[in-house]
């Protein structure tokens, strides 16, 4: 039998992929561009037996995915700039509570209010460092429908497996756009859930380093009771100033993610192979990219794209390798000036690094690709 | 057909281009196989004033989601097809409402113009089906889709109390289009 498939919206694709996961809870307070995505939850989630609340504002619902997710449940959260700012706060108490949730940003022009009808890139950073203190962070930037859907589902699964929050990074352009999806069977892609203790309800400790870097979380609810607190935690979650136990935490928490860089990053290469130029970029720019890379072929020009899919961690190495390959690296995104950083930071100045920004609500074109790569060369 | 074929439909926040934009992606992707790409107005421009759906149709994976150059456009007022008929491509092909555009745009494309509005109103008797009327006539115009692939897109989206008034609405733009360009 035909797969299903249907023309989604990137905000429906994303709900879809989210049900298909085992999200069972949206908690949302909901902001333009993102808000098809509650719209579409608050549909599906009744039929599948979860639940959908609608915050007094972004705090309350970043709160509100933080309990649930506590209690067990897959969770998920959509806004935009504006209200990811304002959940910075509680976006460092999962990291250090070390609370699988989810939570999308559609991406509009900032700061601030900005401009909410119009595209944008510019929270490349934020999802990085938007949060005080020392702490990790998992991106993910579909650049299509159907990758909107996988990756969602992937981001479910990596904020289960490191039992953190995790990003997922669109812009209006995609989140507003309808491509055909054809929706995976169940079980075609892979899906993941939080480990569960092994231990009695008598003996748990929720961050206990004896099982690895990824301990793992009972469910509020349950015969088991624990301690949750955004202040530094000895294993059995109560606070400690204890120099050893601080210091252990806070790099379990660094490490988990560092260690399995590999395993969490996903990238995609087009005509690399014997590229001169390499343009690196994600989401809405990488398609203009590639544009840009084929009219370049045409033209004679050894061009070629390297699209981040996980953003963060940065794929510092692969990144490395292409900066000793090619003459020179373009980054063209919907902000001033933010991957490129990632880029430099990557390839040590091995090559020609230079970034193509445009942030008056239009996408970049491939034509202003191409007038920088060719001004690069 | 490996080319990008580029779609837009222009006219007044309200007039239902935006879902004559979907029908025609659905009919081009979902029925035919093809790849489709819809993007819309969006904002304080979809709400009244010129408002516009584009559809991008290619064999070929498609990149770059908006458009470039446009190959064929529909105007249904004159502020659309002032703001609108800019970014046809030399040659395209560009769609009037003949009632409602009285200054036609000078380019390096090819006008076709009817009542569009008011066969909604007169032949079907409702005004609110121009956009399926509209969508038929670009059907005709453009010969992107097939002229069933398209009505299979009308009919699926509409509840079964409408399907004869939609595929009626369809058959007339389409029919009082190909009478235009013999």
């Amino acid at each position: 039998m035909a797969k299903k498939s249907a023309l989604l919206q990137g905000n429906e694709a994303c709900a879809h992929g989210a049900i298909y996961a085992g999200c069972t809870f949206f908690g949302g307070y909901p902001i333009t561009p993102s808000s098809e995505i509650a719209e579409v939850m608050s549909k599906l989630l009744p039929k599948v037996g979860g639940k959908f609340i609608q915050m007094e504002d972004e705090i309350g619902a970043m709160a509100a995915i933080i309990g649930a997710s506590l209690c067990g449940h897959k969770v998920l959260d959509a806004t935009s700039g504006p209200g990811m700012s304002l959940k910075q706060e509680l976006m460092g108490y999962a990291c250090i509570a070390e609370v699988p949730c989810v939570i999308v940003n559609v991406m509009r022009g900032g700061p601030s209010t900005g401009m909410p009808t119009g595209p944008s890139q510019s929270d490349v950073m934020q999802a990085k460092w938007g949060t005080h203190g020392d702490h990790a962070a998992i991106a993910v930037a579909p650049a299509s429908c159907q990758e909107i859907f996988s990756e969602t589902v992937r981001a479910f699964n990596l904020a289960e497996t490191y039992r953190m929050p995790v990003q997922i990074l669109v812009d209006e352009i995609i989140a507003h756009m309808r491509e055909k999806i054809v929706f995976p069977e169940p079980g075609e892609l892979e899906v993941v859930s939080r480990r569960k203790p092994e231990v009695g309800p008598d003996q748990y400790k929720p961050f206990d380093p004896s099982f690895g870097d990824v301990p793992p979380l009972a469910a509020m609810g349950s015969d088991y009771r624990f301690h949750v607190t955004g202040l530094n935690k000895a294993p059995d979650g109560f606070p400690t100033t204890k120099a050893e136990l601080v210091d252990a935490e806070e790099r379990r928490q660094i490490r988990k993610v560092n260690d399995h860089a590999a395993a969490i990053e996903k990238n995609e290469e087009y005509l690399m192979d014997d590229a001169e130029v390499a343009i690196v970029a994600f989401g809405i720019s990488s398609r203009s990219a590639r544009m840009a890379v084929d009219i370049l072929r045409g033209e004679g020009v050894k061009a070629g794209l390297f699209r981040p899919i996980t953003i963060w961690p940065f794929p510092e190495k692969r990144v490395a390798e292409i900066g000793r390959q090619v003459k020179a690296i373009v980054v063209p995104e919907m902000n001033l000036g933010q991957l490129i950083h990632a880029v430099e930071r990557s390839t040590k100045g091995s090559c020609i690094l230079d970034g193509v920004g445009r942030v008056d609500g239009e996408p970049l074109t491939p034509d202003q690709i191409m007038d920088k790569v060719k001004e690069v060369l | 057909m490996a080319e990008r074929y580029e779609i837009r439909f222009s006219g007044a926040g309200g007039q239902g281009l935006i879902t004559a934009g979907i029908i025609l992606a659905e009919a081009a992707s979902i029925v035919e196989g093809k790849n489709a790409v819809q993007s819309q107005s969006y904002g304080p421009e979809a709400r009244g004033g010129a408002s516009k759906s584009e559809v991008i149709i290619s064999d070929a994976p498609i990149d770059y989601p908006k458009a470039t150059q446009v190959n064929a456009c529909l105007a249904l007022t004159q502020e659309a097809a002032d703001k609108y008929s800019v970014g046809i491509k030399p040659d395209g092909l560009l769609l009037l409402d003949s009632d409602l555009v009285k200054n036609i745009p000078q380019g390096d494309f090819k006008v076709y113009q009817f009542p569009i509005i008011r066969t909604a109103k007169e032949d079907i008797g409702r005004e609110i089906v121009a956009n399926v009327v509209a969508l038929g006539a670009m059907v005709a115009l453009t010969d992107i889709v097939s002229y069933e692939a398209c009505e299979q897109a009308v009919l699926s989206r509409v509840p079964p109390a409408f399907k004869e008034l939609n595929q009626k609405a369809y058959e007339t733009g389409f029919k009082k289009m190909k009478e235009l360009m013999k």
